[in-house]
């Protein structure tokens, strides 16, 4: 077990840089979950901690010591791959006991840790088939198991479900999190689903662009996103943005979304925005569950207004309804017996308290 | 496929099947193969049978005016003057040798040679790839005489002779095996995802318990392939021996029943057709044993490669 760090990290191939310079501590025991769009570079990360790409300039330590130029399997890690990367000519306890046999270990300890492994992830049946005998569940278990055998400093996960159907990489999800609560190793996991972030990581490193765009607890990043980027990409539906200007009104604000239309902006954030009055290049970030049905008793800090649904989409849960607002597609979450209709009005309470106020210029929240 | 046939089958059962309905396009498509393969099976059939036939006659026999395709008075009278004839096994013997070491050879080479090229990105790796199937693009008619005088500068400079020794062909066999089961071998190790070789590096094998432990298990089929290449091409080479080799005793299966069952004008053949047939043999066993492997290694190279 062992914190990883990295310092200054840049990855470059001929003309592109894939990782800016990042800088990232991962303390023992923490699992951390790298997550962003397709070429963001957290696979490129993912994988110079491994050892399985050099590294163009910075350092990562693992356990305080400098890997660099230490090759993959002098790092003390181990890696399960989104394709599982079985070897096929192996039974499943062959497979896990590779690494184990590789470094010369006693057979009888190595029949212990299999077993072992074997016991936490369910697979004791499965020890004398073959790869292609097994499902694709089965297969992501085999290669954790592969992984924890070795009982390794840090484990490396590169998408690990995005090759199972939707249900079962649900199922493999609250899998991985009870292998963690049981083996605690130190975990960095990459994965493009930022229900997958959110659900597992102790933490959650938003990458954008080869940059780190937020480091942070999930409840951080849903609740108080500090760049345009994190605040879009976590939560689904992702969160509205809304064009908007700041204006004076009486002793407080209020967001003025249209001629018709505008919000005042609750006291205690009055102070916070006020500089920007002059800003006219504003977004207002509002979730799609802070856009709700109008109640009969109104909370402070709700406003109530009413919008002509484009579409409804009924969720079984809740109802999705999306209307236009100052050129833009707004989505909400009502009741789904709210009675939204297609085409039809509603009555909608946008929820101010949870609020976002974007410059749109730097992209950050205010 | 079977599957998908039966319900088309009892569903057409009742009537026929409209035009240009799937069922009755497969009907045709099935005849029209069938066809081919009847014609090529019995095209390429004909010749073997023709020396199995005249194998079995007595020297009289062939040259009498009867019908050729048929065996009036059959003999093993051929097969057992060849196998006791110590010049054919011989030339058997040297045949073996010679196949069963530049097989060896070829795979020592190769498949390192395979697995460097298509898994270690090093300074012109793709162009040497290239480089190494252009070498078997060159037609062995236009070697042999440069390779004749190099051979004989060689022996000029170092007083080592090689030709007229059947040695001289485990070195020039492999010119035209392990350019080719090179490439057969870097389409079928390039088949195999990246992600395997970082695993077993992760895990932590050396390149070279990569290639043995994990590598070559996996492209077995592909690495029958090339075996069963590498043997029938040094089988039945048949230039370079003609070229290099003259003495008897030297001489390997197809060149020795040429030049001595074929005396001035005089063609022994029922002889000759006897020691082809059986020289034809130990490939045929090869193929009949590795049948499956070899198509599924050739099949995955084609697409890969």
């Amino acid at each position: 077990m062992a914190e990883v760090r990295l310092r200054k990290v840049i990855k470059r191939y001929e003309e592109v840089e894939a990782v800016r310079g990042i800088d990232l501590d991962i303390s023992d025991h923490e699992f951390v979950v790298l997550v962003g769009p397709s070429g963001c570079g957290k696979s490129t990360t993912l994988r110079m901690i491994a050892g399985l790409e050099d590294i163009t300039d910075g350092e990562i330590l693992i356990a305080g010591d400098i890997v660099n130029d230490v090759p993959p399997k002098d790092r003390d890690i181990a890696m399960v791959f989104q394709n599982y990367a079985l070897y096929p000519h192996m039974t499943v306890e062959q497979n896990m006991s590779f690494g184990l046999r590789l470094k010369r270990y006693p057979k009888a300890e190595i029949r212990k840790r299999v077993e072992e492994a074997a016991r936490i992830l369910d697979i004791k049946d499965l020890l004398n088939r073959k790869p292609k005998q097994l499902s694709g569940g089965q297969r992501q278990r085999v290669a954790m198991g592969r992984a924890i055998v070795r009982n390794p400093k840090v484990f490396l996960f590169d998408e690990p479900l995005s090759n199972l159907d939707a249900k079962l990489r649900v199922q493999m999800r609250t899998e991985i999190k009870k292998v963690h609560l049981q083996v605690r190793t130190t975990t960095v996991y990459v994965t493009h689903d930022q229900v997958e972030a959110m659900t597992l990581a102790d933490r959650v490193v938003v990458m954008n662009n080869g940059n780190i765009e937020q480091v942070g607890t999930p409840h951080q990043l849903y609740h108080s996103p500090q760049t345009r980027f994190v605040a879009g990409f976590i939560g689904s539906p992702a969160m509205n943005f809304i064009p908007c200007e700041m204006e004076e009104a009486g002793a407080g604000l209020t967001v003025r979304l249209t001629d018709g239309l505008s919000f005042p902006v609750p006291p205690a954030r009055a102070d916070r925005y006020r500089r920007h009055t002059r800003n006219g290049k504003l977004l207002l970030g509002l979730r799609p569950e802070h856009i709700t049905e109008a109640g009969q008793h109104i909370q402070p800090g709700e406003v109530p207004f009413e919008a002509r649904l484009d579409v409804t989409e009924p969720m079984g849960m809740e109802t999705l309804v999306y209307f236009p607002l100052n050129g833009t597609q707004v989505c909400g979450r009502v009741n789904p017996n709210a009675g939204a209709k297609d085409g039809a009005p509603l009555k909608l309470a946008a929820d101010l308290n949870n609020m976002h106020l974007i410059d749109e210029a730097t992209g950050r929240v205010i | 496929m079977a599957n998908v046939a039966i319900p088309a089958a009892t569903a057409s059962a009742g009537r026929r099947p409209r035009y240009g309905s799937m069922s009755r396009n497969r009907q045709w498509a099935l005849r029209w193969s069938y066809f081919f393969l009847v014609v090529f099976a019995f095209f390429f059939l004909l010749p073997p049978i023709y020396m199995l036939v005249t194998s079995l006659k007595t020297s009289a026999e062939i040259s009498a005016a009867t019908n050729p395709w048929w065996v009036y008075h059959p003999t093993l009278e051929n097969y057992r003057e060849l196998l006791t004839s110590n010049q054919y096994l011989t030339f058997f013997r040297n045949s073996a040798i010679v196949s069963v070491t530049v097989v060896t050879i070829t795979m020592l080479i190769s498949v390192p040679a395979a697995f460097a090229l298509s898994r270690m990105k090093f300074w012109g790796s793709a162009t040497l790839a290239t480089g190494v199937f252009l070498t078997y693009l060159i037609p062995e008619t236009l070697l042999f005489l440069p390779l004749f005088k190099m051979f004989a500068v060689f022996n000029e400079w170092t007083g080592i002779q090689l030709i007229n020794r059947w040695w001289v062909l485990l070195v020039v066999y492999p010119t035209l095996t392990v350019p080719f089961c090179t490439w057969i071998m870097i389409g079928y190790f390039a088949s195999i995802p990246k992600e395997l070789d970082e695993a077993a590096l992760i895990d932590g094998a050396t390149w070279t318990q990569t290639l043995t432990k994990i590598f070559i298990p996996v492209a077995l089929p592909g690495l029958i392939a090339a075996t069963i290449f590498a043997f029938t091409v040094s089988w039945a080479q048949f230039l370079y021996p003609l070229a290099f080799t003259t003495s008897s005793d030297q001489l390997v299966l197809p060149v020795g029943i040429i030049t001595t069952l074929i005396k001035g004008d005089v063609f022994n053949w029922g002889q000759i057709m006897t020691g082809a047939l059986l020289g034809a043999a130990p490939p045929l066993i090869i193929y009949a044993f590795l049948m499956d492997y070899y198509i599924a290694g050739l099949t995955a190279g084609a697409t890969k490669g």
